[in-house]
């Protein structure tokens, strides 16, 4: 007899899986909004940030400067800054006061002012101070105010020096301006640029956080359209909680694997950022993650209670979890207290994963720390997600209970109350 | 009903005060968050300025010299070096592995090759995937090795009877004197907080806007708000959003009082003109929302739009990214975010001191924003009177 049932459990069981797999994916197809989530969000959201990002850097910032020694020297110092492509003097103002009126209007982002002893001072072989002024609405605009000057001032420094000592080969010229000559290299994201540094970290964050809304809007609207205000369904197929958890993921699982395929290969092709990542690595990294945040969604899912909960609570959230993952922000200057909470979201080790797998050409072992994370969340939060449905499932039977016993009162109390009801039905 | 019209708008209002005080949903958006959102931004990033970002050393050398390199390097504000490597693919490792966001590598023979005028050739390696303390440490390498260049060939000058100062003038004949603007600390949370906090009370005001009216739908109280105020849709409105537009404007006081009073951030304008601002993005917040509602008539769409709007604006704003640098398309798109406008204002007020007219152009068009509502008024009102709540 036992032995009879434990093998009829086993098929029925994964019949039911497969039961609620095709319900929720139906119910996934059907609905407006949780598609929104899972496919017209994941496929549009990276385009639009990836285009906001896509030039990467600021070009040809609009300067002003206030050249009071109008030498040759002077002048040759303002070519080697406009040359670059950092800075772009679009003003050659009179005094400091029409500079200024400029910056008040927005038409520039900086100031360069070159003092009226500028060539005397080099003339006479004493230093001089060229003083430039930066508008601090943006760092970018005072990055590229600092590298023009600087790499200008370097560079005239060097000719002057050439000059002064009246070497006899270039050699010794070189050599006696540089003594160490020194080389910079950027590394794994050689053009400097934003969108090579953000939108891999945007990427992995979008999967997370649109698991988490359609998930949650799919709970949501399971609630409102129940009787009884409650998550599962009074069905035969949905008995056993591992069926139900199993089957729902099942499908999340099916198609975010199409949706991140599409994020993390296509998106970063289509805009050619930097991607250097082993396809069986990448793949091996994602499967957790995926995971993780299923079972993340649904765990969160059992708070939502009506459709539009879910957005009202989930999305502000993007903001912080990418500035907590340690990518806007250095990790090394997060708070000890607000490291330990990013170790709830899967984004947290998917992002810097991610990061490094895709961006810096790691291996499965160079982030294994992360990996096993992952694999330690999604086992986690499947326990989770098994404990609150366990506890979805037990309410949902006792509502139903609760409601025949009143329903069996009633018939015995006044039973044309109940044929009314059921006639307006 | 006789009763005149601020009877009625305050009949809804007391009404309003109600819903929100039963749904703790509401008590979620309107304070909880915000408040959090205020909290974690500015504890993140208290220091300002992040300082000792690990970096490596691979040097191959190993004399005096360049040791005296890599420990000026060390006492760099921004650089700690966390770690000497054997050769460049350990460093490379220790990078992917996330250990080390630059290294500097010293080959081997620098400092003999120094010494003999054979010019030797010192290289770093910054990860710029990590933007910001990529750029901290590429700044610190730099310096680095400018002056360790400079050291020598200091020394040689002092060989030969130079004074300092001409020692000094000789190797670095221009100085740039760099003055930053209102920030001179560099602080990346007065950078990034004071735009980011707005971003986050407008996002949740456009939600909690559109998410009030949709609730009278989807509760099927519609006509009796709307009876409430005789059929009038705008008594119904205002008298809806009141109590939301003095909790929101109390919230934007509060983050105005923190920023400025409590962590003395700069704001050269005084407090008057920001609070002012901020009473601008709560109202054209709402204006948005209602605006948004109006115009796809169910509360998913309009839901949907006003996170894909919010959402959009941090980035689109300008605030870290400038806009000038992006496509000319979003350029133009960039003017219809709320936030891009507070943004200027913030720039132009609080950060440079300019004098409010400065900023006329985004007060004017955070006022067009207001107007937004009155283009689907009509429309609104019949959706009010006669659709039935489509999820």
């Amino acid at each position: 007899m036992k032995e009879y049932k434990f093998k009829h459990i086993i098929p029925q069981g994964i019949k039911d899986l497969f039961y609620i797999w095709w319900q929720e994916l139906k119910a996934v197809v059907k609905d407006q909004g949780v598609l929104i989530f899972f496919i017209l969000v994941p496929l549009g959201y990276p385009l639009l940030y990836t285009f906001i990002y896509t030039n990467e850097t600021v070009r040809e910032v609009p300067a002003a400067v206030v050249d009071n020694n109008r030498s040759s020297l002077s002048r040759e110092y303002l070519r080697l800054v406009d040359a670059g492509a950092d800075l772009e003097i679009v003003s050659h103002c009179s005094d400091m006061e029409e500079a200024k009126t400029l910056l008040k209007n927005g038409k520039i982002y900086g100031i360069i002012y070159i003092p009226e002893s500028f060539s005397r001072d080099i003339a006479k072989g004493i230093q001089t101070h060229v003083t430039i002024y930066c508008d601090m609405s943006g760092m970018l605009y005072y990055k590229a105010m600092l590298t023009a000057n600087t790499n200008a001032s370097l560079m005239m420094n060097k000719q002057i020096k050439i000059e002064r000592s009246g070497h006899t080969t270039d050699r010794q010229d070189e050599v006696s301006t540089a003594p160490i000559a020194y080389e910079d290299i950027s590394i794994f994201n050689p053009q400097n640029g934003f969108a090579s540094f953000l939108i891999p970290a945007v990427l992995i964050l979008i999967i997370q956080q649109t698991l988490l809304l359609g998930v949650g809007l799919s709970a949501g609207t399971a609630r409102e359209n129940n009787r009884f205000r409650d998550l599962i369904p009074m069905s035969r197929h949905y008995h056993g909680t591992l069926r139900i958890v199993l089957g729902k993921s099942l499908t999340y699982l099916m198609i975010y694997a199409v949706m991140a395929a599409y994020m993390l290969c296509l998106v970063p092709k289509m805009f050619s950022l930097v991607q250097i990542a082993q396809a069986g690595t990448l793949a091996a990294f994602m499967l957790p993650y995926i995971l993780a945040c299923i079972f993340f969604a649904m765990t969160c899912s059992i708070f939502i209670h009506h459709r539009e909960a879910c957005m009202m609570i989930y999305v502000f959230t993007s903001v912080p979890l990418l500035f907590i993952s340690g990518i806007s922000w250095p990790g090394a200057a997060i708070p000890p207290y607000w490291k330990v909470i990013s170790w709830l979201f899967p984004s947290t080790f998917g992002i810097n994963g991610f990061v490094r797998i895709n961006t810096m050409g790691a291996t499965l072992a160079d982030v294994l720390t992360e990996y096993r994370v992952l694999w330690i969340q999604a086992g986690v939060y499947f326990l989770t997600t098994c404990i609150v449905y366990r506890r979805q499932i037990t309410l949902s039977r006792k509502h139903v209970y609760e409601r025949l016993k009143e329903i069996k009162k009633d018939v015995n109390q006044m039973p044309s109350k109940i044929v009314y009801k059921s006639k307006t039905k | 009903m006789n009763s005149t019209v601020h009877n009625r708008i305050l009949r809804i209002a007391r009404r309003e005060v109600f819903r929100i005080a039963t749904r703790p949903l509401y008590l979620f958006c309107m304070i909880i968050a915000p408040l959090f959102c205020y909290l974690f931004f500015t504890t993140l990033m208290w220091n300002g300025l992040p300082t000792d970002m690990p970096a490596g050393v691979v040097d191959l050398d190993n004399t005096a010299t360049t040791r005296s390199i890599i420990r000026n390097l060390d006492a760099f504000q921004q650089t700690k070096i966390v770690a000497h490597y054997p050769s460049f693919a350990d460093a490379r490792k220790a990078m992917q592995q996330g250990k080390i966001y630059a290294f500097y590598h010293i080959p081997e023979g620098t400092t003999d090759k120094a010494l003999a005028s054979r010019q030797p050739k010192v290289s770093f390696y910054t990860n710029y995937s990590y933007l910001v303390a990529g750029s901290l440490l590429y700044k610190d390498q730099r310096t680095m090795s400018e002056l360790a260049g400079g050291a020598i060939g200091r020394a040689t000058l002092y060989a030969k009877g130079a004074t300092e100062d001409q020692a000094m003038a000789f190797l670095q004949p221009i100085v740039i004197d760099s003055h930053i603007l209102n920030n001179p600390w560099l602080n990346y949370s007065v950078y990034l907080s004071n735009t980011i906090l707005p971003g986050i009370l407008m996002l949740l005001i456009f939600m909690t806007t559109v998410y009030t009216i949709g609730n009278e739908m989807k509760t099927n109280t519609q006509k009796e708000w709307m009876s409430m105020a005789d059929n009038s849709i705008t008594v119904a409105l205002t008298g809806k959003l009141l109590p939301q537009t003095l909790v929101f404007f109390v919230m934007a006081t509060f983050y105005n009082a923190y920023l400025y009073g409590f962590l003395h951030y700069p704001c050269n304008s005084g407090i008057l003109p920001m609070l002012f601002a901020g009473l601008l993005l709560v109202l054209a917040s709402q204006a948005f929302g209602v605006f948004l509602f109006g115009l796809f008539t169910t509360v998913r769409l309009a839901l949907s739009t006003a996170s894909l709007w919010g959402m959009i604006s941090f980035s689109i704003s300008g605030m870290s990214f400038p806009v000038m640098a992006m496509n000319p398309a979003l350029q133009a798109l960039a003017n219809l975010f709320p936030l891009r406008h507070y943004f200027l204002i913030y720039v132009d007020l609080a950060l440079n001191g300019y004098p409010l007219i400065y900023a006329w152009h985004s007060v004017v068009a955070l006022m067009l924003f207001m107007l937004l509502p009155f283009l689907i008024l009509k429309r609104l009102r019949t959706v009010l009177l006669h659709y039935v709540y489509i999820p």
